[in-house]
């Protein structure tokens, strides 16, 4: 009881301080790459609405970063403190992209941050601009490595288990690099980036519309933002299709919980929209939805370029039996939960007698036993983490909270399409002042370009539970040793310390907004 | 040697100049605890935001990178004094927290908190962090109360790989004379630093703050010195007195990764006498130091560069002397067995190749950096 309480407490605070690290994260993303534009544009006109429109752009950028910042830290940090078990299991490969990070990101991030912010009168104007790109390049380079992290440990990839230290080490780097998770999580998460900027871009330029004030610096911010923003749209939806492809290959049970199914088909619907069934489990025959609009076949086809195909749903998942493709191609029959369990037991078993017998001083007997160790660890070696579990529910993600948050995404992906499209458009016909309504609507859609994106976390994070690295680990067998005291004391330290750095950073924010790029001074 | 050893070495050497950097580089935090003192009205206020306003950064992300270093090469390090010692790691990152948006925000209009709220938090993060930063960094003298083992995994529920064996989670070890000693003397040279660097930045200035400052941080940093100075010999004795643990590498019962632990009285001092290379890194230092000081009281001049070169190859010397040789450099004080050592808490033959090759950009890094510090760091009459 003790023991779930304490891995409850460090769930919520990694969850909580990854929520308030991603509430800033994006439009640095984004933002970077935009002000980057817009001050090449000073660089090639030398007209200084261009400089004053990318200095307003900065300032908001700064009190962005500053955040992005302060949230960061403690996350890096919290692998050791909360998850410390798994610091060690997995630290051989997990270290190495957050070092990575540290010496190519970080430090080309925040030391062009400083001539970028500081350096107006410093530095020569060529300098000046090489330093805002490479600011907004340190901060997608960045996202590369912690993404290539995130997406081992739902692909863990690239690392074989080596009983005498009792971990996984790392045999190939480039394919943890460049491994296709990796590669679409990274475009989907930094694309997510870029329409967040764009949309705040075009919120607050609307805002000066409606107030008829800054019109040039409104019209001149929107025209960029607005192609911006639909270019990374269409990459979004690409990447976001090829990043289902993926969960459906290496964690269907993600995928069963974002469609809410629990019988696959040959021919499996997409459900649009449905409200779950709350009383429907994984071994009852309730219906899986109250209501339900769904389209036939076609996550059979998403997933598998095939009407026909099967999608295994989470009974499926648990009883096994059924035939699925890898990431490779290869084709394999599913084993049940019970199965896997055992596996997972058989591995850890033998795991423990390697551990005995490592040292035993009889030379012949240590050998040959921990030779026949070795080969049960690595038969069985893939359902490691299932040891730890007992029985099925516990390898069932949070459903309801999978499901919806799906649908919050790409039904608002599918919203943030129309809109681009709109606002490219009344752009482009310089009619944007004669349409109120949508200068409203651009404004509530800067609350919701965010929750989008938090929307997507929450889809890959609590759909991958109980895993911290699929199959191998789950989070009861990550935690530290502290007590759920200890944890829930600095969680709440977090909660309220961020949710005051919260409320400064927007009451500045929106201040720097009310003043305008004329209101600006820069020292 | 073998290649594995060698790495590890190499890994320790890296992770030693990042902390040694890293506490040259806490003359922010130093400069931070100036205010209300050194910077009393606005104006001076505004100064020292300009000399650290963009400099802090280079320090924080030296905090993560070595965060990130330590992670990636010694990850037992990393889940045992971070999850073992939790209390002293959470407080040393909110110290770091409060910093990051201080410097932005203090300076904004409708700031929710007011000014004097953002300057206290600098305030903090310039006693507190550079304070426990030095207790971390005197732990790997004076050991943590955790046991290890890797087999634990295996266990059914308590499965933890290292565990801290007492309920204080790091409290204990602030309180601990010889961290705190430590901890006191990192908190004086850093402020020590700071103040050298207003003293050397304010002398190119115009204007009666900055005179004002010139003259009010050179009174401060003589106080300041002497109590270093105090500090730090007696934290150095007890140091190169103290016993320490080594693997022993002879022993048949040594097998590349673990290996018996044996006490070894006066261990610091026998490294220090066996690698000379170090002893010298740390001399130097401890030489660069004094001459920086002695240039200042006997001509006033500003001597920030060398003293803060001092500073750096005095830790770094420190560091090495505490990991190379088979030594312990993280004992642990309830079972001396579950020691750490280069040889068990390291990453895989693989990893540390690889980041070997990474760790070749690092040249590249510190030379953008110091072309962009001396651009931003130019004074312009
Ligand atoms: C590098 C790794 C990494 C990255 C980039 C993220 N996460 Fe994560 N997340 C974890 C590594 C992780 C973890 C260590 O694996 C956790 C902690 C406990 C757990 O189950 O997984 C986790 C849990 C976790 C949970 C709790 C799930 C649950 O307990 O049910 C949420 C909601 C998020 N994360 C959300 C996020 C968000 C919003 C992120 C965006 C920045 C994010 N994660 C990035
Ligand atoms: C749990 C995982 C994460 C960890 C451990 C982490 C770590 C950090 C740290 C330590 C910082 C401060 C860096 C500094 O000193 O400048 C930071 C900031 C930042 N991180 Fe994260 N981060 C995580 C998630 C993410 C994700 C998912 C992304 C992007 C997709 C991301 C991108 C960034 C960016 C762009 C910043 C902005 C500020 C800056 O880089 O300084 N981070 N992160
Ligand atoms: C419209 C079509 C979209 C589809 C089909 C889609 C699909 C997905 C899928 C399947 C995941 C989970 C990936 C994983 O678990 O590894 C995901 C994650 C995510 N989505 Fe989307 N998405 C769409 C639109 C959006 C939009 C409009 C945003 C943001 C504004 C967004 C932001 C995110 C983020 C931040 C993540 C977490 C990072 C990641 O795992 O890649 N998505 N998306």
């Amino acid at each position: 009881m003790i023991l779930t309480s304490l891995v409850d407490a460090s769930r919520l605070q990694f969850a909580l301080t990854a929520m308030f690290h991603w509430l800033f994260v994006p439009l640095t993303l984004g933002l970077g790459i935009l002000i980057a534009i817009f001050e090449t544009k000073y660089y090639k006109t030398n007209d200084e609405s261009w400089k004053k429109l990318t200095q307003f752009w900065s300032r908001i950028f700064a009190i962005n970063f500053a955040c992005g910042v302060a949230t960061g830290i403690i996350l890096e940090f919290e692998f050791g403190t909360n998850w410390s078990n798994y610091s060690w299991f997995v630290g051989d490969i997990f270290g190495a992209p957050l070092a990575i990070e540290g010496i190519f990101a970080f430090f080309m991030e925040s030391t062009f941050f400083a001539v970028m912010y500081f350096g107006w009168n410093k530095v020569s104007k060529g300098f000046h601009l090489l330093s805002t790109w490479l600011t907004a390049i340190g901060a997608n380079l960045s996202a590369y490595w912690i993404l290539t992290a995130n997406a081992w440990m739902q692909h863990p990839i690239g690392v074989a288990f080596n009983p005498v230290t009792a971990r996984n080490e790392m045999v190939d780097f480039w394919s943890i690099v460049f491994s296709p998770v990796t590669l679409s999580k990274f475009f989907h998460s930094v694309m997510s980036g870029f329409l967040v900027a764009a949309v705040v871009v075009i919120g607050v330029s609307c805002w000066y519309i409606k107030k008829k004030c800054n019109k040039e610096f409104a019209h001149r911010s929107i025209k960029y933002a607005s192609v911006f923003g639909l270019i990374s749209l269409l990459l979004l939806m690409i990447t976001g299709h090829t990043s289902a492809v993926t969960v459906a290959r290496t964690q269907p049970m993600k995928l069963a919980a974002m469609e809410g199914l629990y019988r696959g088909e040959n021919g499996t619907p997409f459900v649009g929209f449905a409200i779950l069934n709350p009383k429907k489990s994984y071994n009852n025959t309730e219906k899986p939805y109250i209501v339900n609009l769904s389209v036939p076949k076609a996550l059979s086809f998403m997933v598998d370029s095939d009407f026909n195909s099967f999608v295994p749903g989470i009974s499926d998942i648990i009883e096994g039996g059924y035939k699925y493709k890898t990431l490779d191609g290869e084709e394999k029959t599913a084993i049940s939960f019970q199965e896997k369990v055992e596996r997972g037991n058989m591995a850890r078993r033998a795991l423990a007698l390697y551990g005995q017998y490592k040292d035993d001083p009889d030379t012949l007997k240590r050998n040959e036993i921990l030779s026949q160790a070795k080969s049960y660890l690595d038969k069985n070696f893939e359902y490691f983490g299932y040891g730890f579990l007992k029985n099925p529910e516990e390898s069932i993600p949070n459903v309801p909270l999978t499901f919806y948050s799906f649908r919050i995404m790409v039904m608002l992906g599918g919203y943030f399409m129309l809109f681009m499209l709109l606002c490219y458009f009344f752009c482009r016909k310089k009619v944007l002042e004669k349409k109120n309504w949508f200068l409203v609507l651009s404004i509530i859609s800067v609350p919701l370009v965010y929750i989008c994106a938090e929307a997507g976390w929450v889809v890959a994070e609590v759909g991958r539970q109980p895993w911290t690295i699929q199959d191998l680990l789950p989070v009861g067998a990550s935690v530290s040793g502290v007590s759920a005291n200890n944890v829930w004391t600095t969680l709440i330290i977090f909660a309220v310390l961020f949710t005051t750095l919260l409320i400064a950073e927007l009451k500045i924010a929106f201040n720097q907004i009310k003043k305008g790029p004329e209101g600006i001074t820069w020292n | 040697m073998t290649t594995y050893h060698f790495l590890q070495l190499y890994w320790w050497a890296i992770v030693s100049v990042l902390g040694a950097a890293l506490v040259f580089l806490m003359f922010v935090q130093g400069g931070q605890t100036l205010f209300g003192s050194v910077a009393k009205t606005e104006d001076e206020k505004k100064i020292l935001l300009s000399l650290f306003g963009h400099k802090w950064e280079i320090t924080f992300t030296t905090l993560v990178t070595f965060g990130g270093a330590i992670f990636a090469s010694f990850p037992l390090f990393y889940s045992t004094s971070f999850g073992g010692a939790y209390w002293l790691w959470i407080i040393i990152l909110l110290s770091f927290v409060l910093q990051a948006f201080s410097y932005e925000f203090r300076s904004r209009e409708k700031n929710l908190l007011g000014k004097k709220t953002y300057e206290a938090f600098l305030k903090i993060n310039g006693f507190v962090g550079t304070l426990l930063i030095g207790v971390a960094v005197a732990t790997f003298v004076t050991g943590g109360n955790y046991s290890m083992d890797k087999m634990n995994l295996t266990l059914g529920a308590s499965n933890m790989v290292s565990f801290w064996t007492n309920d204080y989670r790091g409290l204990e070890l602030i309180i601990k004379p010889v961290n705190l000693l430590l901890g006191i003397a990192v908190f004086l040279v850093a402020r020590l630093l700071g103040l050298l660097f207003v003293f050397t930045q304010c002398s190119k200035m115009e204007g009666d703050a900055a005179a004002d400052m010139v003259s009010k941080s050179l009174s401060k940093i003589k106080v300041t010195w002497s109590g270093f100075l105090a500090f730090f010999v007696a934290f150095v004795v007890i140091w190169l007195n103290a016993d320490g643990y080594r693997v022993d590498t002879a022993s048949p019962l040594f097998n590349g990764i673990d290996g018996p632990i044996v006490a070894e009285k006066y261990a610091y001092l026998h490294n220090m006498l066996k690698m000379w290379l170090i002893a010298v890194i740390f001399l130097m230092g401890v030489v660069l130091v004094l001459v920086g000081m002695a240039r200042l009281m006997a001509y006033k001049k500003p001597s920030f560069y060398v003293t803060g070169l001092g500073v750096f190859l005095a830790v770094l010397g420190i560091l090495l002397n505490i990991g190379f040789g088979d030594m312990a450099y993280f004992h642990s004080l309830y079972d001396i067995q579950s020691s750490l050592t280069l040889y068990n808490s390291s990453s895989s033959l693989y990893t540390l190749k690889t980041m070997a090759w990474v760790s070749l950009a690092v040249p590249f890094v510190i030379l953008y950096i110091a072309y962009v510090w001396k651009k931003m760091t130019a004074i312009k009459k």
